[in-house]
């Protein structure tokens, strides 16, 4: 049991260096950040002047921004240790053939599907996304929904883009916000019109390619009136990722009486800076929901946010953390409620194990003038041994008297009289954790399409292998 | 011949000052056998149960259990279920977020060797970890069904609001479907309702026919031992079996009380 254990955890911590030596690119910027590779980038994009701009004054921004004086020591990162801009080759980057045994392997006990295996494991660099959804891309494009790359959306819809790009995460928010906007690629964009309903989830990988699986994906996505979308980004296997720190933005526009919903299932190796910010405003009656699972990464910050600005708008940030050894989440919520009768739920759940670390750090605030809203913030973590560690930074900032807010906290471990209760039912001590921690997770996991439920049960029990007994 | 066999059996419980809960307990149950085991409260009847099934909280000082000749007192709890060993708990917890029948194929898997048992003999290896979903529904829905137990219940999760009858009568679907060699049932009859009494005692009954199973029920009270007769019953008390005789025991029991035996023993 722990030989195997230790074979994937040797997996997952090494093998994005394997595959980065052996990925070829077409197009790679030096080392460090400056003005030249912003430029670079533009003129390689063959960008309208209006983007530059745009990246220029982020570039400026960031540099004058210091980095967080709270949270997770980011005192080891270095920016100009990295490459801001990798474009790989169009050609298969490796054979299947040469794809480690182990790695085969890992995506098989996942149950990844063929295409996307190959994907993965750099053998393909562009899924073969007609052969995935193809009938259905056909469909959207009658209904007029788009569903592009960000890259593609600036050539083909750059009215939409720049109304939008920046306008609810602003360019200055944080130095990672400002990073993303001087150096993003990758990512998708995503137009409802108004009224339209889309039944099947958007899912990124439809579309993805290595490039947008990247350090600096943007994301925009406009549910116009009436409308409702889910989108899902990342998929449950391990990403071996090229670059260890990743800086994503996702804006999302919910007009009146739209819904939206975005699920992430972050699983970046070991090694990855995961520092994302994501945030959503959200007209009136509409309603905005976040759902987030991370197990991957080394260091994770990000505070999904709900902006309520028409009246009755609903907010909704469900997430979960499993943070194991090395790992620590700075994960949260922030829920602004500027309109009457908005209201917000906040649920996190962390489980941490070996050391791993995570945190919850919320924010709800409610503006002058917005009477009547409700709020309701749950946060649950499970420590799996006495190493790990939980901490809650709850903030309430309210300055309206007619309100209901509602803050739970708990914090508890694994119960013995359970584990005894299920082995005595035949079930090794190890399924045993998986199951109590799997039920722990429920309220999460059904909210998640089938697939991903089943694969994210199942990376659960691959991050517990080897922790009890 | 199947045994379970208890010798001298002393048990305290980890972290607690006191001395020990079990004092030398002596008992021999056969394949086919029923015992019933009485006793005041606190006498160690629950411990004796949870030591038998090897609950890590209940130390075993001294003594052996023996199961068909053979020690298991170095077996963790899930070993012992899988070689035949099954308690129906006096207080059954409650599970968060699993459901009940998520939970039995689960349990019913591991009992039956799913997951780990390779297929030598065609040399392909089996890896499914689980019964197949149709085959266990049929096996569930039809033991459900002779417990009169309302399907809705796969769905709920494990014990989560269950009543104390509802959850005693999950409790003997689990016996139902993992088909022990020898079960002990610690007071599976309080909380239980007159007719639902009947019920179970009839699957129970019925299982021990069929699976010639050999039966520890822990009780207060002759009720139960009406449906289901023991060829033996024994009184507890501060931890060791004091007296054994045959069914006429229990019904001394019922109208006396544990004085005479108090006077008798202490
Ligand atoms: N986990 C424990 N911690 C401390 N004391 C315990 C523990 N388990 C049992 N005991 C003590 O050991 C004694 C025997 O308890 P046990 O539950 O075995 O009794 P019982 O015969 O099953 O009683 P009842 O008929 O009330 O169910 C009691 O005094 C009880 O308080
Ligand atoms: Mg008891």
């Amino acid at each position: 049991m722990t030989t195997k254990h230790d074979d994937l955890r040797q997996l997952k911590d090494q093998s994005q260096y394997d595959f980065t030596t052996t990925y070829e690119y077409a197009h790679r910027s030096r080392k460090g950040i400056g003005a030249d590779i912003v430029r670079e980038i533009s003129a390689l994009k063959d960008e309208p002047p209006w983007m530059l701009d745009f990246r220029l004054r982020a570039l400026d921004i960031f540099f004058k921004k210091p980095l967080p004086t709270w949270g997770p020591d980011l005192s080891s990162l270095d920016f100009e240790e990295f490459y801001y801009y990798l474009r790989p080759t169009k050609s298969k980057a490796r054979s299947w053939d040469d794809v480690p045994e182990e790695i085969k392997d890992t995506f098989e006990k996942l149950g990844i599907p063929e295409a996307e295996r190959k994907f993965l494991a750099g053998v393909e660099t562009q899924l073969d996304s007609e052969a995935v959804y193809g009938s259905l891309k056909k469909e959207w494009e009658s209904q007029g929904i788009i569903f592009v790359d960000m890259d593609t959306a600036v050539q083909e819809y750059p009215e939409l883009v720049r109304a939008h790009i920046g306008r609810v995460v602003p360019i200055a928010d944080n130095k990672f916000s400002a990073l993303n906007s001087a150096f993003w690629s990758g990512g998708s964009f995503v137009y409802v019109p108004p009224g339209v309903q889309v039944d099947i989830p958007l899912q990124a990988y439809f579309r993805i390619n290595s490039q947008s699986l990247g350090q600096f994906e943007r994301t925009i996505i406009i549910a116009d009136e009436g409308s409702s979308v889910h989108y899902i980004e990342g998929c449950t296997a391990p990403q071996y990722s090229t670059a260890a720190l990743h800086t994503g933005v996702i804006e999302i526009f919910v007009e009146k009486g739209a819904h939206a919903r975005y699920s992430t299932i972050q699983n970046w190796s070991r090694n990855v800076y995961n520092l994302v910010t994501q945030r959503a405003v959200v007209d009136a009656d509409g309603s905005m929901e976040w759902v987030d699972a991370n197990l991957g990464s080394g260091i994770t910050m990000k505070y999904p946010a709900v902006i309520l600005k028409g009246p009755r708008a609903h907010g909704e940030v469900l997430s979960i953390a499993f943070a194991g050894a090395g790992q620590h989440y700075d994960a949260g919520a922030k829920a602004l409620h500027l309109a009457p009768h908005t209201t917000s739920i906040i649920n996190s759940k962390s489980i941490s194990k070996d050391t791993g670390r995570s945190g919850y750090r919320g924010l709800v605030k409610v503006a002058k003038g917005a009477y009547g809203v409700k709020s309701k913030v749950e946060c649950d973590a499970l420590l799996l041994d006495p190493g790990s560690r939980s901490d809650t930074y709850p903030y309430i900032d309210v300055h309206e008297d007619d309100v209901q807010i509602e803050h739970e906290a708990s914090v508890s471990k694994i119960n013995e009289e359970q584990l005894f209760y299920l082995m005595s039912r035949g079930l090794s001590a190890e399924q045993a954790a998986v199951m109590i921690v799997n039920g722990f997770l429920e309220p999460f996991i059904k909210e998640l399409p089938m697939e991903y439920a089943v694969e994210l049960n199942r990376l659960v029990a691959l991050q517990m292998e080897g922790s009890v007994g | 011949m199947n045994t379970l066999e208890i010798r001298d059996l002393q048990v305290r419980v980890a972290d607690e000052e006191e001395t020990g809960i079990l004092k030398g307990a002596n008992l021999v149950i056969r394949a086919g056998e029923i015992h019933a085991l009485m006793g005041p409260n606190g006498s160690g009847k629950s411990t004796l149960s949870y030591a038998l099934m090897g609950h890590p909280r209940y130390v075993v000082t001294g003594g052996d259990i023996l199961l068909n000749g053979e020690s298991i007192l170095g077996l963790a709890p899930d070993e012992r279920a899988r070689r035949g060993l099954f308690l129906a708990m006096q207080y059954p917890v409650a599970i968060s977020g699993v459901t009940l029948y998520s939970f039995l194929r689960a349990a019913v898997s591991a009992r039956r060797g799913y997951g780990q048992r390779a297929h030598e003999s065609d040399g392909e290896h089996r890896r499914s970890p689980l019964i197949p979903g149709r085959e266990f529904r049929q096996e569930v829905r039809a033991e459900m069904a002779k417990l009169e137990m309302d399907r809705t219940f796969l769905r709920r999760y494990l014990n989560e609001g269950f009543s104390g009858g509802e959850k005693k009568r999950a409790e003997i679907l689990q016996l139902a479907l993992l088909k022990p060699e020898f079960a002990i049932l610690d007071e599976t009859d309080s909380g239980l309702d007159i007719d639902a009494l009947r019920i179970v005692a009839a699957s129970v009954n019925r299982l021990q026919r069929e699976l010639n199973m050999g039966l520890l029920i822990i009780t207060h009270y002759q009720r139960i031992l009406n449906y289901i007769h023991p060829d033996f019953v024994h009184i507890f008390y501060e931890g060791q079996i004091v007296k054994s005789d045959g069914a006429k025991l229990a019904k001394k029991l019922e109208a006396e009380g544990y004085d005479w035996v108090r006077e008798q023993f202490v």
